[in-house]
Parts: structure tokens; C-alpha cells; sequence
């Protein structure tokens, strides 16, 4: 058991530096131009995205189609706090300034989730949805409106700290935090809200509790999320966190099925990546987009992974050693 | 251990519970049995807080738990086995288990709970890492129970654990129950198979629409004729 936890350990660890060191020589030879530097930060953020609103609509199974709404606010709160870091004359590395912006960013928005998940989460199903989405429009029209952070016209001026280095390790080390979480006694007790709320109850799990805890800690990342977003566009307008977007993200997670972090990875992956590999076509990228989804939905609608995990481990022991092991729910690559 | 003193429940207006008074003493196996709609579960439900009495008391050892939230109730000792079973379908048998020992913190003994439960539930081991929804109804029933023994509870509420299952199998979890309440956990059973009930309990009660109607000896109630017709078939 343990000897198979270390083989994991050290089989995601060189996958992840692997794959690292395949961008680093891409990106120095030049292969990878600014442009595709940029999906690559992007799908990063949208990792963050995924599996933050994961945790809630995959562990703990409700539907929160808001989740735009906080990006928005760690992205506008993490973006104040940097410019004002700025101005004061403060000077400090960026990777200092970037991470105390997250952090700035993830705390407000997680405070927003608790303040909105308490009083929210007694609802259930679609009601929820439609709060979800109420506040995410709150929000998304007070920032057109509150003309401190620029209002209509957006807030300008972010300085842009991220690049795709520093970004791959973060998006690593939310993974590896997210996954852990997951794993852990508390992220067991969220899905135990999910599959059986009165089991769970009766087992002792304070179920509200719990699901406050969920909609903060999803808030929470994805306040990192939109930190790191207004810290690479270096400029924000409310118009982007639309409903459109939170729906966006919504998508990304059900197709890589609820409940599978590794899936929410590969499903952001691919439809970030997709559009933009589509431009060609920008017409018909909402078109291929809604099709993805349709034929997906009809063929598995449990999503690419349904609840279990990828696991490297499990897929080198199948394809390369050809050892016949029972789908496991161990290890991941991130 | 356990007093139930003139418990009212209503489900809006509904009054299910009208006046009932039991107890359930340390060590015994008490069987509240009854016809569909007696209000049997909705009794297993208030002791265990998922549902609040709009009149009378349920104190446990001398503390009154009736408006204790659902889920501090097992750290006082009570495990609930609700009907139908309701494991986490996509959990592991493991992880099952694991719910049930939320509660605590003693890891070792915790691995020491696990292993007596698979002394009993030899079955629970083989699949171990199978997810619980694939389990048999039988099995599923015995992942229930070993979920609640998880909480070492004192008492343990067991509703309808012979529903659905093949008779063999009824057998065999009746035969749990008894070493569960042998092994020193106190029992209370509720069951529409009144029969068996009455076989491994010490004292029964008779409920008919939220009344308890007969009280007594679990042998003194299978001889009352007014039992035997009523729910022995005989």
C-alpha cells in the first residue's frame, strides 16, 4: 500500500516536471509563440476554475451557476489591493506582490461565499441555481456601476505579474491542495452531503456546516482564479464575468465529469484550448462548442471520468506494463 | 438507558405520534412493531433528531437529547440504521465505514473497529474497495450496520433491517443483531417482521396508528391471540 503511494508520488511528480521542462524548451526555442503562451496561462486559470467549482457541484453536488461572480471578486479585490500596493511605494518581488493579491483575492471572495452560502444553501437543486446566478448578476452589475474600480469602462492600470511559470506552479500546487482536501476526512463528509444528506447527518456530519464550508472554500479558489486572471489581462471589465462564463465553467465540470478533479484538468484543458484552436472558424465555435456538449450529454452523460480519477499510475500499469489492475481512484496527474 | 415519555410528532398537520411513552433498558433488544403507518420509523427518526417532537421527551442516559440536532446525536451514543439502508451508493465500502467512525479521532482504534467488523461482516472485507452501490441488498444492509458500529454506539436504532431481503439472508442479519446486542450494544429494533422480531427480542411494543397499543415480554406478546392475528398471521 504504502510502497504503491510512493510510486505514484514519484510517477505524478516527474509527469508534472516533465511536462514543465516540454513548455520551459517550447517557450525558449521560441516553438511556442506569445500567443499560445497565453491559451496556456489561460487554460491554467481555468483549471483553477474547474476544480474549484468542483468542489461544489461535484463533492458536494449542487448546482452553483455563480461562480463567475467571484472571480470577478478576487479578481477586482486582488487588483485594488495590488494598485494599491503600488502606489504606497512598497516595493516588493512580483511573485511576493502576485501571491499576496491571491491571497487578498481568495479571502474576499471566500468571505462572500460565506455570507451568501448560509443563508443560500437551505435551497436545493435548480433553486440554488437561480440564486447562484442572481448573485453573480448582483455583482457583475455593481462593478459596471462602482466607478472606484472603473465602472463600464473597466479597471486599468493591474500590473501584470503572471507568466506561464509562475502560473503552472500555482494551478500545481491548487491541484495538489484541491485533491488533498478531497481525500481528506472533511472532503469525505461534503460527499457524503451529496450521496446521502440524512445517512450523513445521521453519522454526525454537521451537513450545513459543511456545505457552507464547500460554497467558501469553491469561492475561495475561485478567488485565486480571477487573481491570477486580472493579474495576466492586467485590465478588468465586468462584462467578461457574465452569466455566459459561469455557465462556461459549469460545462467544463460536468464534462469532465462531477466529482472528478482530473476530469475538470482534462475538460478545461480541451475546451479552452479548442476554441481557440477553432478561430479559424469563430462563427462556428459556439456551434461546435454546443455539439461537444449535446453528443457528450447523449453518450456519457456521467462525463469523460464520471467520479472516478485518472490515474498515471493505473494508465502505465495498463498500457505499458500491461498489468491487468483494477481501475484505481489513486494518484492523479495534474 | 433510553425514556421516551409522551412523544408527539406532527408532519405539518398530521399528527403521527399521539402520546407514546416507551424505554429501553441497558443490554436488551426492544422491538417496536406494528402495521404500515404506525408511526414506527417516525419514532426511530425523533430519537435520532432528523425529526423534532412538538411535545413530550427522549432523555438517554438521564440527558434529554429530543432537541438535539440530528448530528450531535451520535456522539451521545446513538447510532441510527435507517430504512432502505442509505449507504453512499459511490463511496467504497471502505469509505463507508470510514463515515461512520466521522465522529472520532483514535485512529488506532479506529483500525481496531474496522477489524472487528469484519470479523463479523466477513463479507464487508472481501470487498473492501468496492464501490457500495454495486453490493447486494443483503450486503448493503450489513454495510449499514457496520457503518453505525463504527460510532461505538451504546444504542443502536435499527429500522427494517429484513426489508427486502432473501430469507436466508433475513436469517443471517437477525443472527447479526444478536451478536451485536451480545457483544454489549443495546438494541432497538423495529421491524414488520414482527415474527422474527419477537424471537431475538427481550420486550416488545405494539404500535397502531402512533398508540402503543400492547406492551410486554417479547413471549407474552407472541402467545397474545390479539398479536397472533393481528400480526403473526396465525
Amino acid at each position: 500500500m504504502d510502497k504503491n503511494k510512493r510510486r505514484a508520488y514519484i510517477i505524478n511528480t516527474i509527469a508534472i516536471v516533465t511536462l514543465y521542462l516540454a513548455f520551459f524548451i517550447l517557450i525558449q526555442t521560441k516553438t511556442m509563440n506569445k500567443y499560445f503562451i497565453g491559451i496556456a496561462i489561460l487554460t491554467c486559470i481555468m483549471i483553477i476554475m474547474a476544480m474549484s467549482l468542483n468542489i461544489v457541484a461535484g463533492f458536494l453536488g449542487e448546482m452553483a451557476l455563480g461562480h463567475a461572480g467571484f472571480m470577478a471578486i478576487g479578481a477586482y479585490s486582488s487588483a485594488s489591493f495590488s494598485i494599491a500596493l503600488f502606489n504606497s511605494g512598497i516595493i516588493l518581488p512580483d511573485l511576493v506582490v502576485l501571491i499576496l493579491a491571491m491571497i487578498v483575492g481568495g479571502m474576499v471572495a471566500g468571505i462572500f461565499g460565506i455570507l451568501i452560502g448560509t443563508p443560500t444553501l437551505r435551497l436545493r437543486g435548480d433553486y440554488l441555481g437561480i440564486v447562484t446566478i442572481g448573485f453573480s448578476e448582483i455583482i457583475r452589475i455593481f462593478f459596471i456601476n462602482f466607478q472606484p474600480t472603473g465602472g463600464a469602462a473597466g479597471l486599468k492600470g493591474i500590473t501584470k505579474l503572471v507568466n506561464f511559470n509562475n502560473v503552472y506552479w500555482i494551478t500545481i500546487v491548487i491541484a495538489i491542495l484541491i485533491f488533498t482536501f478531497g481525500r481528506s476526512k472533511h472532503g469525505r463528509a461534503i460527499i457524503s452531503i451529496r450521496e446521502d444528506e440524512i445517512a450523513s447527518e445521521s453519522a454526525g456530519v454537521p451537513t450545513t456546516r459543511y456545505k457552507v464550508l464547500a460554497f467558501s472554500l469553491a469561492a475561495f479558489f475561485a478567488g485565486l482564479g480571477g487573481a491570477l486572471y486580472a493579474h495576466y489581462i492586467a485590465f478588468l471589465e465586468p462584462s467578461k464575468f457574465n452569466f455566459m462564463f459561469s455557465i462556461e465553467m459549469f460545462v467544463i465540470v460536468v464534462l469532465g465529469g462531477l466529482g472528478s478533479l482530473t476530469g475538470s484538468i482534462i475538460s478545461a484543458i480541451v475546451l479552452t484550448t479548442l476554441p481557440e484552436m477553432l478561430r479559424g472558424f469563430a462563427q462556428y465555435r459556439l456551434l461546435v462548442y454546443s455539439l461537444v456538449l449535446i453528443i457528450m450529454m447523449i453518450f456519457r452523460p456521467q462525463g469523460i471520468f464520471g467520479r472516478t480519477e485518472f490515474s498515471l499510475t493505473g494508465a502505465i500499469d495498463l498500457l505499458i506494463l500491461r498489468k491487468n489492475t483494477k481501475k484505481s481512484v489513486d494518484g492523479g496527474k495534474s | 438507558m433510553l425514556n421516551v415519555t409522551d412523544l408527539n410528532v406532527h408532519y405539518g398537520k398530521i399528527h403521527a405520534i399521539k402520546g407514546v411513552s416507551f424505554e429501553v433498558n441497558e443490554g436488551e433488544i426492544v422491538t417496536l412493531i406494528g402495521a404500515n403507518g404506525a408511526g414506527k420509523t417516525t419514532i426511530l427518526q425523533t430519537i435520532s433528531g432528523l425529526l423534532k417532537p412538538t411535545e413530550g421527551s427522549i432523555t438517554f442516559n438521564g440527558e434529554n437529547v429530543s432537541k438535539m440536532p440530528a448530528h450531535q446525536i451520535p456522539e451521545k451514543g446513538i447510532a441510527h440504521v435507517p430504512e432502505g439502508r442509505r449507504i453512499f451508493a459511490d463511496m467504497t465500502v471502505h469509505e463507508n465505514l470510514m463515515m461512520g467512525a466521522y465522529i472520532r479521532n483514535d485512529k488506532e482504534e479506529i483500525e481496531n473497529d474496522l477489524e472487528r467488523i469484519f470479523l463479523n461482516f466477513p463479507r464487508l472485507k472481501e470487498r473492501y474497495k468496492q464501490i457500495a452501490g454495486t453490493l447486494s441488498g443483503g450486503e448493503q444492509q450489513m454495510l449499514a450496520m457496520g457503518r453505525a458500529l463504527m460510532t461505538r454506539p451504546k444504542l443502536i436504532l435499527l429500522d427494517e433491517p429484513s426489508m427486502g431481503l432473501a430469507p436466508l439472508l433475513v436469517d443471517e442479519i437477525f443472527n447479526m443483531i444478536q451478536t451485536i446486542n451480545s457483544a454489549g450494544t443495546t438494541v432497538l429494533l423495529v421491524e414488520q417482521n414482527a415474527n422474527k422480531a419477537l424471537h431475538i427480542a427481550n420486550r416488545a411494543y405494539v404500535l397502531e396508528t402512533g398508540r402503543i397499543k400492547l406492551s410486554g415480554s417479547a413471549k407474552d406478546l407472541m402467545a397474545n391471540p390479539e398479536v397472533q392475528q393481528a400480526y403473526l398471521g396465525g
